[in-house]
């Protein structure tokens, strides 16, 4: 339909070398990661280690997506979002000019698979991890925006929630740059597009609404209503429950709140399984309740972790 | 650099215009009034590619130094917002480029410049499409085939000022419909800050076949004119109550 086709991704085949205009630097194209609303994405290699990278036609959007990903780079102490390599443009005689950066390489599973076959005790760890990036986030002034199930994956030993895509990311206090209807509170008529906490809160509730939906459901007459329903509906999600409603009608002013209150309920979730494993351990089979027990306390460990640091948040 | 005001139609259709002057040569001279006009292809559910009646939106927006898009009716909302905020981010770039070429010379564009310097212009690009002023007039196609998408095309438009109302900048909208009653075309509602209240004024249908694209442009081009006039009285007026 478009008539300005992406002429880019004909001449990206793999094996294919391309050299940056500016910085020189030489990246070899493995093969096609992905196509977004601005670009495509690639994995690389460049010195032998993989990378990932995008490029488009819009340099301006390129240019955007970067200034967002360096100002997460200076977030202290934690990588929000895929680390910036790169960013330079890549010049085909004849044609034209095509901004490109290159950035870490995540590799992972999605929430959804992860979830599926490791199960639903993941689904409270996620959740504060998530939240913890968040406050980070926020407290260095910004927004992640269009947070999807999309825009996250996986990575492995440890398990962590990784940010894949930052584009939507916004300054406090501006209108939200990029966002998707589902996970958005002005569609369901929430709330407006003010890049505020709250708006990520209400996203990040639709990102595990989203896990149980994959086909998302229709915001109907009464969309608030409609959350309320499918959030209670939902059996793993449902000891959150509370903390969930509270997040999508804005409830929460900040991450630690939510985080505060997700983690209270959590410990209490892990006591009473520990205590029902104990006491019906002679009736399950011992090798199940020894590996059990021990993630169990793992997760005991990590939820009174995060329950004690909530205390010390005034 | 200095913060104004950016204007821009946005003309929602799904044809073709069959009365009176080229769409697109109004569309050009609403530019060279500061005007940029964006265009909306609303496509029936079952067509595909390119139709026919839908080829003059590109050219429209083309002349007016807009944006445009053909959409399924499902995306209207999203691709209304879409379209508004990329027009307006390429007006500043075009303002932007215009003073780099007085500054580093004839031939330079933002493209030109290092990736590191083009990440600083484009700061100041997003701030000033945060902090600018708007002013929208939505014109809406009401000939007969638009019936079944007119809920939808109003649901787009108060999305449209959920967002645009989320941003720093003040923004003003109006709608008018076209083809109108007895002129080209009529208000449905005058410049207001926001959108939340056109549900019980939404246009009823203008029966028949006439779709008098290029005369509307011209008439909504008009109607910024006045407002602006209007505007400008009513900011004197409150500077001297100020000065008291
Ligand atoms: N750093 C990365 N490491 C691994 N995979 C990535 C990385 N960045 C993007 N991807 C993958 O590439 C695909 C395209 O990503 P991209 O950021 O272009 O857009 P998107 O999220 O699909 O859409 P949009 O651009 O509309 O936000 C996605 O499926 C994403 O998972």
């Amino acid at each position: 339909m478009n008539k300005t086709s992406k002429t880019y991704d004909t001449f990206l085949r793999p094996g294919i070398t391309i050299q940056g205009k500016w910085h020189h630097k030489q990246y070899v194209i493995i093969r096609k990661l992905g196509k977004g609303a601005i670009g495509s994405v690639y994995l690389c290699e460049s010195n032998g280690k993989k990378a990932a990278l995008k490029v488009s036609d819009k340099s301006a959007s390129i240019t955007m997506e970067v200034n967002v990903l360096k100002s997460l780079g200076k977030v202290q102490g934690r990588s929000l979002g895929p680390y910036l390599l790169d960013v330079d443009d890549w010049i085909v005689p004849g044609v034209g000019a095509f901004s490109f950066y290159v950035m870490e390489y995540i590799q992972g599973k999605t929430l959804p698979e992860y979830m599926n076959q490791r199960g639903e005790e993941w689904i409270g760890v996620f959740m504060l991890q998530l939240l913890d990036d968040l406050e980070s986030l926020h407290e260095a002034g910004w927004v992640f925006g269009d947070l999807k199930v999309d825009n996250l994956l996986v990575t492995s030993s440890p398990a962590r929630l990784r940010w894949v895509d930052v584009g939507g990311t916004t300054q406090v206090g501006r209108a939200i740059k990029e966002y998707t209807e589902f996970y958005d509170r002005g569609y369901w008529g929430l709330g407006t597009r003010k890049a505020e906490p709250s708006y990520d809160l209400f996203a990040l509730v639709m990102v595990f609404l989203s896990v149980y939906h994959p086909n998302h459901f229709p915001k109907g007459q009464n969309p608030q209503a409609i959350l309320f329903n499918r959030v209670d509906r939902v059996k793993a999600l449902k000891p959150y429950s509370s903390c969930l409603k509270k997040a999508l009608v804005g409830k929460y002013q900040t991450s630690a709140e939510m985080k505060q209150e997700i983690s209270t309920v959590l410990y209490d979730l892990q006591m009473q399984k520990t205590t029902r494993s104990n006491t019906n351990s002679i009736s399950s089979r011992r090798q199940d309740k020894s590996s059990n027990a021990l993630e169990y306390i793992g997760l005991v460990l990590l939820a009174l972790g995060y329950y004690l640091s909530s205390l010390l948040i005034p | 650099m200095k913060k104004g005001t950016l204007k821009q139609i946005l003309l929602i259709t799904d044809g073709c215009s069959n009365k009176g002057e080229d769409p697109a040569a109004t569309a050009a001279l609403a530019l060279q009034q500061g005007i940029t006009v964006n265009v909306i292809g609303i496509l029936e559910d079952d067509q595909t590619e390119e139709p026919e009646g839908l080829q003059e939106v590109e050219e429209i927006a083309l002349s007016g130094g807009g944006v445009s898009q053909l959409v399924y009716k499902q995306a209207l909302s999203q691709t209304v917002q879409m379209v508004t905020k990329q027009a307006m981010t390429q007006t500043i770039q075009g303002f932007v480029n215009m003073e780099l070429k007085q500054i580093l010379g004839k031939e330079q564009t933002m493209e030109d410049l290092d990736p590191e310097k083009r990440g600083e212009i484009m700061e100041v690009v997003e701030d000033l499409g945060e902090t600018s002023d708007l002013e929208v007039l939505v014109l809406i196609d009401t000939s007969a085939s638009m019936h079944d998408k007119l809920p939808t095309v109003k649901e787009a438009l108060i999305d449209l000022s959920i967002s645009l109302n989320s941003r720093v900048g003040r923004n003003r909208f109006a709608i008018y419909n076209f083809p109108g009653k007895r002129k080209d075309i009529d208000k449905v509602l005058d410049w207001s800050p926001r959108l939340d209240s056109i549900s019980s004024v939404f246009p009823k249908l203008t029966s028949g076949g006439i779709t008098p694209t290029g005369p509307a442009i011209r008439e909504a081009m008009y109607q910024f004119g006045k407002k602006s006039l209007l505007r400008s009285l009513r900011n004197n007026h409150e500077q001297d109550i100020e000065n008291v």
